[in-house]
């Protein structure tokens, strides 16, 4: 009996997924804007690539006044140029592999068919490299952070345009949404626990970004960090802070988070580097 | 005065029954038995980054720098009568809100029954 009620259950349950349609990126982001922009009714949308700074006001002026008067991640940027055009030993230089610099930060995350994976900026650098016979780079701050820094401010005004084209890239957005949704760690909290339904309060004295907005400006000089680090980064950091089993970065579940939360900022300015306290 | 003396042994019983049932012996219910060191030990839990961290979500007087996530932990005796109810709030929040941010402190072991004691009981008192 209790099997049969196993089995009668699962079929339901097989049924039902069957059935479920799921929302589509656009409907997602949709929703996930109303949310925000019916909370915050005097934020502007274009603003919320300056995360929780646009919820005070006095830490916000000192925001722009950094970024405005001496940005502290300016040296980086400078030595990612360098990097940028200094050939490797084989004489090719990163343009051979990824194109012309401004138009390389606005091309990531993307899906890619022949593998199955997803592409992220930071991924093609190595990769790059590697295929030029060069050692590759530690994936979360240094040379890495200064180089995706000096890409990622080439691409200034250009806006967030993440695609998904068909459904196998549906799978590594669903992969990402669902980490993005899920309790996690011994501390049971999700990502969306944080970054939707508190953000805008304060947890201990931080006040929550929104998750709209999250990506724009990364690589991030972080004050705490004194140098620029990588979104996965700080991926890192929040998945700590609530005990979680550690990812690393460029894994699987790095990436297809990173697909999904791109994605839900389609529409903004690509901002990075900025400045973070 | 007489039904305060029932109340007691009710709670004693209460309280062995509990204990015969395997379950924490949750204290008496009278806070008069709740020494001052342990008032500040569950304080302490409160308020430390490393143990509870109630105050990353929730104000509590004395408290610097706290969250505003959950509600003021204020007037507790007044919305949490009984003991039990507070400390069942504090074991764990899903039993209420299945989809509170709150952390299930007693199920994930994040706090120990002792601890989750000490904490109930300075919470109680604010
Ligand atoms: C316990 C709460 C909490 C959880 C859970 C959490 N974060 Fe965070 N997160 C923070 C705090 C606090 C900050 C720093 C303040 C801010 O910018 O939001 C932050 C910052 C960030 C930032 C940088 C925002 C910026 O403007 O530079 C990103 C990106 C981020 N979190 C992503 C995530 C992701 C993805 C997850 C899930 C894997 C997650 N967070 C889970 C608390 C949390
Ligand atoms: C990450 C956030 C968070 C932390 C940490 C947290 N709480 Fe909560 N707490 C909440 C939220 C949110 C509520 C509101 C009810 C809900 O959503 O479950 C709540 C509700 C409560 C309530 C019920 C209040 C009422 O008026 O009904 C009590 C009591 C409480 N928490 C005590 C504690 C104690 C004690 C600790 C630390 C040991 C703690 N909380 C840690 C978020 C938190």
């Amino acid at each position: 009996m209790k099997k049969l009620s196993v089995v009668l259950v699962t079929s339901a349950l097989l049924l039902a997924v069957a059935g479920t349609t799921y929302a589509t990126p656009e409907e997602d982001q949709a929703t996930l804007k109303g949310l925000f922009m019916k909370k915050f009714k005097d934020v502007e949308e274009s603003a919320y690539g300056d995360g929780a700074y646009v919820f005070r006001e006095d830490a916000y002026e000192q925001f722009k006044e950094i970024e405005a008067d001496f940005p502290p991640y300016e040296d980086q940027i400078t030595e990612g140029e360098e990097m940028w055009n200094t050939a490797f030993a084989n004489g090719k230089t990163y343009k051979d592999c990824l194109g012309e610099v401004d138009t390389v930060r606005a091309q990531y995350p993307k899906y890619d068919e022949e593998n199955d994976t997803i592409l992220t900026l930071e991924g093609q650098i190595n990769a790059c490299r590697t295929e030029n016979g060069e050692k590759p780079l530690k994936w979360k701050k240094g040379p890495m952070a200064s180089l995706s820094g000096y890409i990622a401010d080439q691409a200034e005004g250009q806006k967030i345009d993440v695609k998904i084209p068909n459904e196998k890239a549906e799978e590594w957005y669903e992969k990402g949404k669902n980490f993005f949704y899920a309790k996690r760690g011994q501390l049971n909290m999700s990502c969306a626990d944080c970054h939707v339904a508190y953000a805008g309060n304060r947890i201990r004295a931080e006040i929550l970004s929104p998750a709209f907005g999250q990506v724009t400006h990364f690589p991030t000089y972080r004050a705490k960090w004194g140098q620029l680090g990588t979104l996965h980064r700080r991926y890192g950091g929040c998945n700590q802070q609530v005990r979680a089993k550690d990812f690393k970065a460029q894994s699987d579940e790095f990436k297809a988070l990173e697909y999904f939360h791109t994605a839900m900022s389609n529409g903004l300015e690509w901002t990075g580097p900025a400045f973070r306290k | 005065m007489r039904k305060f003396f029932r109340m007691l042994t009710l709670s004693a019983s209460v309280v062995t029954l509990a204990a015969i049932a395997g379950m924490s012996a949750s204290h008496a219910a009278d806070e008069a038995k709740v020494s001052e060191e342990a008032l500040a030990k569950g304080k302490e839990i409160a308020f430390s980054q490393q143990t509870g961290n109630c105050l990353a979500c929730h104000m509590i007087t004395g408290g610097e720098l706290p969250g505003n996530i959950g509600p003021p932990l204020i007037a507790m005796k007044a919305r949490f009568p009984d003991r039990a109810v507070l400390r069942e709030q504090i074991y764990d929040a899903r039993i209420k809100n299945p989809m509170t941010i709150m952390i299930p402190f007693g199920p994930h072991q994040v706090l120990s029954e002792e601890e989750i004691d000490l904490v109930t009981d300075y919470i109680h008192t604010l």
